[in-house]
């Protein structure tokens, strides 16, 4: 039987959804059975030109990890869909943006002149004429190219058309094992694959996974989970701390909760809602207790207890900013004041 | 109102540029408030179009950022006043919602004031044309909603 070639590529991630393929342990051995690797540069050492090279469709399944945030990212993902039958989004950025999407929050420019003149340890802290990288640079040896920096982070599918999609930060091992069942059954018995656009994780909340006890919930305030002592077999939100868990996926076995840690909605919103931030923010202003005293309470009171939540962007975005529904920072205009009609 | 329509109205720059305002109504007292300053013929800036819900607590905020995602340049949500919600405490949970909303408007660079939460009840006719009157000229001071504006291109 002719093995089947699969790839993984990296975009705008840190390299965790790679590892966690050989996370898999002795299942890799299982892959490497029926499937040949065509593209995996943080394993083996093929070239851009070689994929170049290879007929259109070649490549059975790519597991595309990261956000599309440059020219570069944005040439693979279009090089590799047109050279592979299946594309999978693997893991939250590829799937949400992930935390490289919270770049939306500034733009290009900014995230430039940071990084190369105001980060403690850039050498043109203060410099008078700072140097910044540029798309291409003439030196007298020839000319020097790098990828083009985008304002907008995008998630694969803004990008490309995907198939498949696995959420997780990175997908867990038993999402991956799930995937390669599927694949493995479908070229050893020719069992049909999922239906196109699946995602590969269950479509309920994580709350259905938690094993927490959880009874009525309602708080007076928020806390970090740094700063209390969380009872392990209690809800986290009934003590305080801010879990994503009723706005997030579930499939990952609520692996940080096991942890004592609350989820951080990693796998994204379920297919019912679009915007993971918004339904968290909703579900978490429901659970402030309503006080006594709450018909004398003005608005200002209310906006005192809800600005204990210290950053609402980075809590209830932190993995899905692109692919939320504003998607991106705005500016406004300076305000005009106008005199009232007559 | 077609989404086109919507966004040719709310582009136009200049003097004769129109705000586009989504109002939530709630079913029991904001929606009755409106329709007896309909019937009371009270004279008010007609660039709102009202949603009705059943409660202002059935405002999901994801209703709000779809409004201002279309283009809306700005949201009103109006509901009973506290101690008056038909389902006891569901205002309450509106007003931590739209505090906390408007926080992470501001974090994407939105002006807050153009999301208002207001308090209208079914015998407050006059008082709807004042909010609806107010919020009107408030938005036509901040300007249009930036997400149309473009100011940030694509790379």
């Amino acid at each position: 039987m002719a093995k089947i070639k699969i790839a993984q590529y990296w975009g705008a991630g840190c390299g965790g959804c790679d590892v966690a393929l050989l996370d898999i342990d002795e299942k890799i051995l299982g892959v490497a059975e029926i499937a040949d690797i065509a593209f995996w540069p943080i394993a083996v050492d093929t070239k851009l030109k070689d994929v170049e090279a290879m007929p259109d469709g070649y490549i059975t399944a790519t597991l595309y990890n990261g956000a599309i945030r440059n020219s570069e990212n944005e040439h693979v993902a279009k090089l590799l869909r047109k050279k592979s039958a299946i594309i999978v989004s693997f893991g939250s950025c590829a799937c949400y943006g992930g935390v490289p999407g919270l770049a939306n929050l500034t733009s290009a420019k900014e995230v430039l002149e940071y990084v190369y003149t105001k980060t403690p340890s850039s050498d043109q802290q203060g410099a008078k004429d700072p140097v910044f990288p540029q798309h291409e640079t003439h030196t007298k040896y020839g000319d020097l190219e790098l990828p083009v920096l985008y304002n907008t982070v995008k998630t694969l599918d803004q990008v490309i058309d995907v198939d498949y999609y696995m959420p997780g930060c990175p997908p867990t091992t038993n999402l991956i094992n799930q995937f390669l069942g599927i694949v493995e059954n479908h070229v050893k018995n020719g069992a049909p694959l999922p239906p196109k656009g699946a995602m590969i994780a269950s479509n309920k909340t994580l709350c259905d996974e938690c094993t927490r006890k959880k009874t009525v919930k309602q708080i007076d305030a928020v806390h970090s989970a740094f700063e209390v002592d969380i009872d392990p077999q209690k809800c986290m939100l009934e003590q305080g701390v801010i879990c994503l868990g009723p706005a997030t996926r579930a499939g990952c076995g609520a692996k940080c909760l096991e942890g004592n840690q609350p989820c951080r909605g990693c796998m994204g919103p379920t297919d019912q809602v679009q915007d993971q931030g918004g339904s968290m923010l909703s579900a978490l202003a429901s659970i402030y207790k309503v006080q006594d005293k709450e018909t004398q309470m003005s608005e200002e009171d209310i906006l005192k207890i809800m600005t204990q939540v210290k950053d609402p962007m980075g809590t209830f975005y932190c993995y899905t900013m692109p692919k939320s529904i504003i998607k991106r920072s705005v500016k406004e205009r300076p305000r005009v004041k106008k005199e009232a009609a007559p | 109102m077609s989404t086109t329509t919507v966004q040719k109205t709310a582009t136009k720059e200049g003097e004769d540029w129109q705000p586009l305002i989504i109002t939530f109504c709630c079913n029991w007292c904001s929606y009755a408030g409106a329709d007896l300053a309909g019937v009371s013929r009270l004279q008010m800036p007609t660039n709102f179009r009202v949603i009705r819900t059943m409660c202002s607590a059935r405002v999901d905020p994801e209703f709000v950022l779809r409004a201002f995602s279309k283009g809306a340049d700005g949201v009103l949500v109006l509901g009973c006043h506290p101690a008056d919600c038909h389902y006891i405490g569901g205002n309450y949970r509106t007003r931590r919602r739209i505090a906390l909303l408007r926080m992470l408007l501001e974090q994407y660079g939105f002006d807050p004031d153009r999301l208002k939460l207001e308090w209208v009840s079914a015998s407050e006719g006059p008082k709807f044309q004042q909010t609806i009157t107010d919020f009107v000229k408030e938005i036509k001071e901040i300007g249009p909603n930036p997400l149309k504006e473009d100011q940030v291109e694509e790379h």
